[in-house]
């Protein structure tokens, strides 16, 4: 399957409109180039195989929510008077309005639970290793943006509970020493959170983080063709030497695009059965209703604020664990270059119990604070 | 006071202290009023000799002394009206008083004497929720009142009232005691043709189409109280929409019998089946309403037009009293069209939850075919990609 000879896939020579329109595109821009190049890149095939499907999911629901989004936004208004009763409209009179909004919805709760079981099958696989530091760094910096995404776009209803949450999630955020405060006004875009505060989340939303996020995906699918698919420590070697792989294109992609359609169906299945509720329009002069939860993926850091005592020594206990998750969360961003011991080939069994404790913790904090 | 033979109370210094005459003067240094401010001085005689100031014939001039005084009056409650003595003369109890009836209610009788308080005081026998059992003290009292042809049943009947249980039950001060209808100071059973003025104070609605109705007329001529007719008085319930009709409930088949007023009878035939239509149209649609929202179905719309359907059925209970047809229809017509439009937007709302379905169900026969037929391409390329590799 080099240059000359075409790869399995490539449209056979029996003049089908496929073979045209390939060759229209080739004889422009070197299209067999790209094929060639993919027919060339293998995919290491071993017991732990199956986590590698986990970044494609991820990529997936991404790609759902920037067109579910994209739709949305032809309805959507992002000002304190209209949001509510735009969501209102876009559920009950836009044509299949429901649907792309529960997918929207549903997808992001996904696109975050597959980024996360992503990241931690690279931290437990050391797939961040030398010489993916910087795709793990990319990787971090996108599901940080991601989190970002889920908190802007939690308020962007407008409802009791996202405007409430919202308020909580600020004054955590406003709990930070020295910078909490001007971070608190830059958040809400102001003291308190206003129709301001939405329209800047929406901002955020639908500008600032996509455009952001965007560079990043680019640099780290970049980087993942470039270097190839990492392998489990012990399972190195070259390829075509007794090594089990299989082509990236189109038998790993076509793999992908199976699991990717029964995602979708799982989409579809959330949506119509569990289609997400708009409850009722925010109204800040109200008093906070009960139960005021923020979205699954904050409440593990949520249940844990809430253990901490008000004062430990001379500082707030809120203040402390909050600053505790931040340099945690840096701690985890860099972690590629704090691993000494995969640099040369090994596996650390202090970090592995480390990942092993912050999952069962994450697990049974998100529990506790859902049954709270 | 025992040993010189009185009974009298001896606490009438601290009532005095806590009342509202228990304040000090203007001046400083003395209390607003003294002993002898009511009572006289040298010459004080018992309460009831008729020539005490006290004397039930006397008390009222001897109010008046200071609360018709407006330059006294103003140095103390400005706000406070100086006209109660004038007021007092036109009421029954007024004249009977004049007329030398010392049973006759006067200031004492309803404000008390060393412990009179403020209106607005919760403790006054004045305040709103007080004021039915103080007026009842007297007219509750059949042996006190069987010189006077009037019932004592008021207190009784008002509590069991819409009004009463509002007042009494709920403190709601906006419910009517005694005096909001029939006046304080100047008390009198208001007449025949303007109870609808005097229910119109709270309900002026139905007091305004009441007088433009062809109702008015007729019930001045026969001599009907006019809202009372219908609704009754003391005992007024909360009204409700079986009043309207020909059955035995109805208070229109009182006057509108089917041989003698056709026309009324068809009348209160027609809107009594429009009310129940109504009902039945709200009924339907809030149950079509609940189903969908159950089903979660986002039917925000349809919620926000039931509230149009119940204000249109509580308008049709004011229109009526202008007992004008081409009016009552333009109110229910709008009831039903908001009724219509709630079942409507319901019954959408519940067939997308079953389209809905059946969509997933389609959809998931597709998206499974499709896996299907990319599981046999991909078993069909690699059994391919076996054959070049051992060929």
């Amino acid at each position: 399957m080099t240059g000359g000879q075409p790869s399995p896939s490539t449209p056979k020579k029996d003049g089908s409109i496929w073979f045209r329109a390939y060759t229209w595109i080739d004889e422009r821009v070197q299209l067999r180039t790209l094929v060639d190049f993919l027919g060339k890149k293998y995919v290491p095939v071993h017991s732990h195989s199956i986590w590698y499907y986990f970044g494609g999911v991820s990529l997936f629901l991404f790609i759902i929510q920037v067109l579910t989004g994209i739709l949305l936004l032809l309805y959507y208004k992002g000002s304190e008077e209209l949001a509510f009763e735009s969501i209102q409209f876009i559920m009950s009179k836009v044509e299949f309005g429901w649907l792309i909004r529960s997918i929207h919805s549903w997808a992001a709760n996904l696109f975050i639970l597959a980024a996360m079981i992503h990241m931690f099958s690279v931290f437990f696989e050391r797939a961040y290793r030398k010489p993916r530091e910087i795709t793990w760094v990319t990787g971090m910096l996108m599901f940080f943006l991601a989190l970002g995404f889920g908190f802007s776009g939690y308020l962007l209803p407008w409802n009791e509970l996202a405007f409430f949450a919202t308020k909580v999630g600020t004054d955590i955020a406003g709990a930070l020493p020295l910078i909490g405060e001007p971070l608190l006004v830059f958040l809400r875009s102001g003291e308190d959170v206003t129709g301001a505060t939405l329209t800047r989340f929406f901002g955020f939303h639908v500008a600032v983080f996509p455009g952001i996020f965007s560079v990043l995906l680019g640099i780290h699918l970049i980087l993942v063709q470039r270097q190839g698919m990492s392998e489990p420590f012990g399972e190195e070697g070259e390829y075509g030497k007794g090594k089990k792989t299989m082509p990236f294109f189109p038998n790993f992609l076509l793999r992908d695009l199976l699991l990717w359609l029964l995602v979708l169906n799982l989409i579809a299945l959330l949506a119509v059965f569990f289609p997400w509720e708009l409850g009722e329009k925010a109204d800040p002069l109200a008093s906070a209703p009960a139960g005021i939860k923020p979205e699954w993926y904050f409440m593990f850091m949520f249940q844990t604020l809430k253990y901490i005592p008000a004062h430990i020594g001379p500082f707030e206990g809120e203040q402390l664990g909050v600053l505790f998750f931040s340099a945690a969360g840096a701690l985890w961003l860099i972690i590629p270059f704090l691993d000494r011991k995969s640099k040369i080939g090994q596996k650390s069994r202090l970090l592995t119990y480390a990942g092993i404790f912050i999952v069962l913790y994450i697990i049974l904090f998100t529990i506790i604070g859902w049954m709270a | 006071m025992k040993p010189f033979g009185a009974n009298l109370p001896t606490d009438q210094f601290s009532l005095i202290r806590g009342s509202v005459h228990g304040g000090g003067s203007v001046k400083g240094g003395e209390s607003l009023i003294q002993c002898n401010t009511c009572h006289g001085a040298h010459g004080i005689v018992r309460v009831k000799d008729k020539r005490s100031p006290v004397h039930p014939l006397n008390v009222v001039a001897t109010c008046a002394g200071c609360h018709s005084n407006p330059a006294y009056m103003r140095t103390y409650n400005p706000s406070l009206p100086v006209d109660q003595r004038e007021k007092y003369r036109t009421s029954v109890h007024g004249e009977k008083n004049a007329s030398g009836d010392a049973k006759a209610a006067e200031c004492v009788s309803c404000h008390g004497g060393h412990e009179i308080l403020r209106a607005e005081d919760v403790r006054s026998s004045v305040y709103p929720t007080n004021v039915p059992g103080t007026c009842a003290t007297c007219h509750g009292n059949s042996d006190y009142m069987a010189e006077y042809p009037i019932p004592t049943d008021q207190l009784e009947t008002y509590s069991g009232s819409v009004h009463g249980q509002a007042l009494l039950g709920k403190h709601d001060l906006a419910a009517p005691a005694c005096n909001d209808c029939h006046g304080n100071h100047a008390a009198t059973p208001p007449g025949i043709e303007s109870i609808s003025n005097v229910c119109g104070t709270c309900h002026a609605l139905n007091a305004d189409l009441f007088s433009k109705s062809p109702h008015k007329a007729a019930f001045d001529e026969m001599g009907l109280p006019e809202c009372e007719t219908c609704h009754g008085n003391h005992g007024i319930v909360a009204a409700t929409d079986q009043l309207i009709g020909v059955s035995e409930d109805a208070v229109c088949s009182q006057c509108h019998a089917e041989d003698l007023n056709p026309a009324g009878y068809q009348f209160a035939m027609h809107i009594s089946s429009l009310i129940d239509s109504l009902e039945t149209e709200e009924a339907r649609g809030t149950a079509l309403v609940d189903d969908a929202e159950n089903k979660g179905m986002e039917v925000g719309d349809a919620l926000f037009r039931l509230r149009d359907v119940r204000q249109a059925r509580f308008e049709t209970r004011t229109i009526i009293h202008s007992f004008n047809q081409e009016e009552c229809t333009a109110v229910f017509d709008k009831g039903f069209a908001a009724a219509s439009f709630v079942s409507g937007e319901a019954t959408r709302a519940i067939d997308e939850y079953y389209f809905r379905r059946i969509g997933f169900g389609i959809s998931t026969v597709i998206i499974t075919i499709l896996a299907i037929a990319l599981y046999l391409t991909i078993r069909r390329i690699e059994r391919r990609q076996k054959e070049m590799l051992h060929t």
